[in-house]
C-alpha cells in the first residue's frame, strides 16, 4: 500500500491498472482525459502489460471492448458525457452478451445548455441498458469502487458490466488522500479473468445471433434477473474488500445518523459529503436528521430501502439531473420503492449544469423534509438554487 | 502454405454450410461460401447487421461452424479489432474476419473502418457489395451505382433514379495504405481464390471488396448472378485489382470493353434508363477504364461518346497502375 495525492481520474487509472486490464480502448472527452491518458503512460513506461487502442471514436471503443471482451480478456474503458451517449446504442449489446466490461463515467452534463460541468443527466440515461451503475463520494471510493467493479463484474452469478461514475471535476480533477493497494494484495483479491463464452476457433460458439420473439422475451427476463441478483454479490464484495483492505461502502447504500432519525435525505455522487455536515449541524441543534448515501442506481435497492426507511417520518431525494416533468430519476426511484410505506418522499433537484450546491441548499432542502416529516404539504419537487422564483 | 490456385483444388470443408436463409441466386452467400473455404477453421467471424446476419444466425442456428460475434451495423472495423487483441493477447492463431454489406463498409461504418486501416489493425475486412441496404428493403447506399432504382431512389416523373456515381470505396481504403487491398468478383474464380489466399497470409489490414449481385435488389433472374457479375467486369463496371503495400496492379484485363447496356439490360433497377443517362454512365465508365487498363487502345464503345466530353474519373492522380 501506498499514500498518493491524486485526483479522481487518476484514482480510477490506478485501480485499472492494478486490476491488470488487458484491452484499453479509449477515445478522450473532458474531464475523463485524466483516466486514459494516466492508462496511456502506464503502458507506455511499461508498468502495465495491455494493448491502448485510441478508437475513432466513443462508438468505436465500446465496439472494440466488446471485442475484446468476447475474445476473453480483461476490457475497461472510461468516458464522459456526449461520449456515452454516442456508445449509447452498444451499451445495450454488453449486458445481453454478458460481457463484464468495466467502465468509469465521468460525470458531466449532457446536450444543449452545453457545458463540461457535472451532471448526472448522461449516465441516468443509461440506467436501463442493463450496467450496474455506482456512484461514489470521493476519490478513495472511486478506486476502490473500480477495483470493486471488476471483481464483481466477473463474479460468475453476476457476468454483466459495470459503470463507475464519479462526479466531473468535483472529483474528476481534484486532488485528495488516497491509499494505493499494493499489486500482490490487489491479485489476492481480484483473481485471473476466466471468461465464460469465448470466441475461440477450438470451440465455436455464436455470441448474438439475432433472436426471434420465441427466445427474446426469455432471454430479456433472465437478464433482469441477473440484475437482481447482483444485489447479494454486491454485498459479498463489498465486505470481501473490507477485509482485505480495510474499507467497505455498505453495498448497495450506505446511511449516516439515520438510526433514530425522523426525516432524511438520500444523495449520491459528492453531495453525499455535504449532506453528512448538514446532518452534524442539525443534530446539534438538536433535530434528528439522518441521511442515506445511495450507491448503486442499478440494481436499484428496492428492499433496502423499504428497510431503511422504516420509522422516517419524511425521506427527500436529491437529484443531480432532472427526468423532465417527473422531477429527478432517483426520486421516482425511491418513490416507486416506498409507494407502501407511509413515509412521505420529497424531489429536490439541485447541482444542474454544474451549479454549486451550497451548504444553504442543503439546510434548504433539510428544512423542507422536516417539514414534510411535520405533515406539513410541500412542493413534491423543489429544485434549489435557481437565480429567481419556481412558480 | 499451400497455393489453391484453382475451384478443384477448394476444400470441401465448408465453414459457411447450406440451411440459410438468403434468396435462391444470391451472390453474396456464394461468396462468403467460398471466403469461408479458403480461410478455414481458425477463422472468427464479425458480421454487422446485414442480410448476411439475418440469413445466417437466427437464433438458435448458425451457418457458420467458426466463432460468430453480431452486435451492430457500424462498428465491423471496431469490433474486429478489439477481438483480435484478445486473440492476441491469447496466443490463439486465428483469421479475425469482418463480412460487413456495402451500407456497413461505405456509410455508416466508414469512420470505424478508416480507424481500423489507419491503426493497421491485424484483421481481414470484407465488404460484399451488393450495392444498398438490402437488408431493410433496396435503400440507395453510397454503393449504389448511377442511374440505378432503388426504394429511396425512386423513379419519378421528376427524378429518376440515384444521380450520383458509385463512391470509391477502394480508393479510399487504398489511401490508407494497407499492406492489402483487392477488387473480386464471384464469376471469376481463379483470381478470387487468389486473393482471398493472398489476404489470408498477410498481417495487418487486409480489404477485400466483392462485388455480390442481389436477385430481390438488382431486379434479376436468380439464374443469372454470376453472368451479370461477369458482364460488371467486362462492361467496366466492375474492375479487378489488388493494391498491395502502395503498388497497384490489374489483376484481370477484359479484351475488349462491351457496352454497359449489356450489363443494364439484365437489371430491371436500370430499365427506366434513358439514353441521355445510359450516356453519362457510359462516359464515366470510359475514364475509369482508360485510368485502369491505359488509353492506349481506344475502346470502340467510348469512340462513340462525343469528343471533348470525357469526364474525369475522380482519383486519377491518386492510384497508380504498375
Ligand atoms: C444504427 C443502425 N441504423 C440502421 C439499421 C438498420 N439496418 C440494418 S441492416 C441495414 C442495411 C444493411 O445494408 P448493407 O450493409 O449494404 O448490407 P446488406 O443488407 O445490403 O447485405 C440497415 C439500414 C441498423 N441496424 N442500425
Ligand atoms: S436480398 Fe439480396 S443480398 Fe439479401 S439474401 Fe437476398 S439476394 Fe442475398
Ligand atoms: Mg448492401
Amino acid at each position: 500500500m501506498s499514500v498518493k495525492v491524486i485526483s479522481g481520474d487518476h484514482a480510477v487509472a490506478y485501480a485499472a491498472k492494478l486490476a491488470r486490464t488487458e484491452v484499453v480502448p479509449a477515445f478522450p472527452i473532458t474531464p475523463q482525459t485524466l483516466i486514459v491518458e494516466r492508462l496511456a503512460e502506464f503502458i507506455n513506461d511499461g508498468e502495465l502489460d495491455a494493448d491502448f487502442i485510441p478508437a475513432d471514436s466513443e462508438h468505436s471503443a465500446m465496439s472494440i471492448a466488446i471485442g475484446a471482451s468476447a475474445g476473453g480478456v480483461r476490457a475497461f474503458t472510461a468516458t464522459s458525457s456526449q461520449g456515452l451517449a454516442l456508445m449509447h446504442e452498444m451499451l445495450y449489446a454488453v449486458p445481453q452478451c454478458r460481457l463484464p466490461i468495466v467502465m468509469a463515467n465521468v460525470n458531466r452534463s449532457l446536450g444543449a445548455a452545453a457545458g463540461i460541468w457535472v451532471e448526472h443527466n448522461d449516465s441516468m440515461a443509461e440506467r436501463d441498458s442493463g450496467w450496474l451503475q455506482v456512484y461514489v463520494e470521493d476519490n478513495q471510493e472511486a478506486l476502490d469502487a473500480t477495483l470493486m467493479a471488476f471483481r464483481l463484474a466477473e463474479d460468475r452469478r453476476v457476468l454483466l458490466p459495470v459503470m463507475v461514475c464519479l462526479d466531473g471535476f468535483i472529483l474528476s480533477h481534484t486532488v485528495e488522500r488516497v491509499e494505493v493497494p499494493g499489486q500482490e494484495e490487489v491479485d489476492r483479491f481480484l483473481p485471473r479473468f476466466e471468461p465464460c463464452t469465448v470466441l475461440d476457433p477450438a470451440e465455436p460458439k455464436l455470441i448474438n445471433p439475432i433472436v426471434p420473439p420465441e427466445y427474446a422475451m426469455e432471454m430479456r427476463y433472465q437478464l433482469d434477473r441477473a440484475v437482481d441478483r447482483s444485489r447479494e454479490v454486491i454485498a459479498e464484495v463489498d465486505a470481501g474488500f473490507g477485509k482485505a483492505f480495510g474499507r467497505s461502502y455498505g453495498g448497495l447504500l450506505d446511511t449516516y445518523r439515520l438510526e433514530d432519525a425522523d426525516f432524511a435525505l438520500l444523495t449520491l455522487g459528492t453531495a453525499t459529503g455535504l449532506a453528512r455536515a448538514a446532518v452534524d449541524e442539525l443534530r446539534s441543534e438538536g433535530k434528528r436528521a439522518g441521511l442515506i448515501k445511495l450507491r448503486f442506481m442499478r440494481p436499484f435497492p428496492f428492499q433496502g430501502l423499504r428497510e431503511k426507511a422504516e420509522g422516517l417520518k419524511a425521506l427527500g431525494v436529491l437529484d443531480r439531473s432532472v427526468s423532465f416533468n417527473g422531477g429527478g430519476p432517483v426520486y421516482t426511484e425511491v418513490a416507486a420503492a416506498l409507494c407502501n410505506v407511509p413515509t412521505i418522499v420529497t424531489g429536490h433537484v439541485a447541482g444542474i449544469g454544474g451549479r454549486d450546491i451550497a451548504p444553504d441548499h442543503m439546510r434548504e432542502m433539510f428544512a423542507l423534509v422536516e417539514r414534510a416529516a411535520r405533515g406539513e404539504r410541500v412542493r413534491p419537487v423543489t429544485w434549489h438554487g435557481l437565480r429567481g422564483e419556481m412558480e | 502454405m499451400s497455393e489453391m490456385g484453382t475451384i478443384k483444388d477448394m476444400p470441401a470443408n465448408d465453414m459457411f454450410v447450406s440451411g440459410h436463409g438468403a434468396c435462391p441466386g444470391c451472390g453474396m452467400a456464394v461468396a462468403v461460401k467460398n471466403i469461408m473455404r479458403i480461410l478455414g477453421a481458425d477463422t472468427t467471424v464479425y458480421v454487422p447487421a446485414s442480410c448476411l446476419v439475418v440469413i445466417s444466425a437466427m437464433y438458435p442456428t448458425s451457418s457458420f461452424r467458426t466463432p460468430f460475434l453480431f452486435t451492430a451495423f457500424e462498428n465491423t472495423g471496431a469490433v474486429t479489432t478489439g477481438i483480435r487483441a484478445a486473440q492476441r493477447r491469447r496466443g490463439l492463431r486465428s483469421t479475425v474476419v469482418g463480412l460487413a454489406g456495402d451500407g456497413g463498409t461505405f456509410d455508416i461504418g466508414l469512420q470505424a473502418l478508416s480507424g481500423a486501416a489507419e491503426r493497421n489493425e491485424d484483421i481481414l475486412y470484407v465488404c460484399l457489395d451488393n450495392e444498398g441496404f438490402m437488408n431493410t428493403g433496396i435503400q440507395r447506399s453510397g454503393a449504389t451505382p448511377f442511374g440505378a432504382w432503388t426504394t429511396t431512389t425512386p423513379v419519378g416523373k421528376k427524378v429518376e433514379g440515384k444521380r450520383e456515381f458509385k463512391k470509391d470505396i477502394m480508393a479510399i481504403v487504398a489511401a490508407h495504405d494497407p499492406p492489402y487491398a483487392a477488387s473480386l468478383s464471384i464469376a471469376h474464380y481463379n483470381d478470387f481464390i487468389k486473393k482471398v489466399e493472398k489476404a489470408k497470409s498477410k498481417q495487418g489490414f487486409r480489404f477485400l471488396h466483392v462485388l455480390t449481385p442481389c436477385v430481390p435488389g438488382w431486379r434479376s433472374d436468380s439464374s443469372m448472378t454470376v453472368e451479370i457479375a461477369r458482364l460488371a467486369v467486362e462492361t467496366g463496371m466492375w474492375t479487378l485489382y489488388e493494391v498491395e503495400d502502395g503498388n497497384a496492379r490489374t489483376t484481370y484485363k477484359p479484351k475488349a470493353m462491351l457496352p454497359v447496356t449489356d450489363y443494364l439490360k439484365l437489371q430491371g433497377r436500370f430499365r427506366h434508363m434513358e439514353d441521355a443517362d445510359i450516356a453519362q454512365l457510359q462516359e464515366w465508365l470510359c475514364a475509369k477504364w482508360y485510368l485502369h487498363y491505359g488509353d492506349e487502345i481506344e475502346q470502340p464503345v467510348c469512340a462513340m461518346l462525343e469528343k471533348g466530353k470525357r469526364m474525369r474519373y475522380p482519383h486519377e492522380e491518386q492510384l497508380h497502375f504498375v
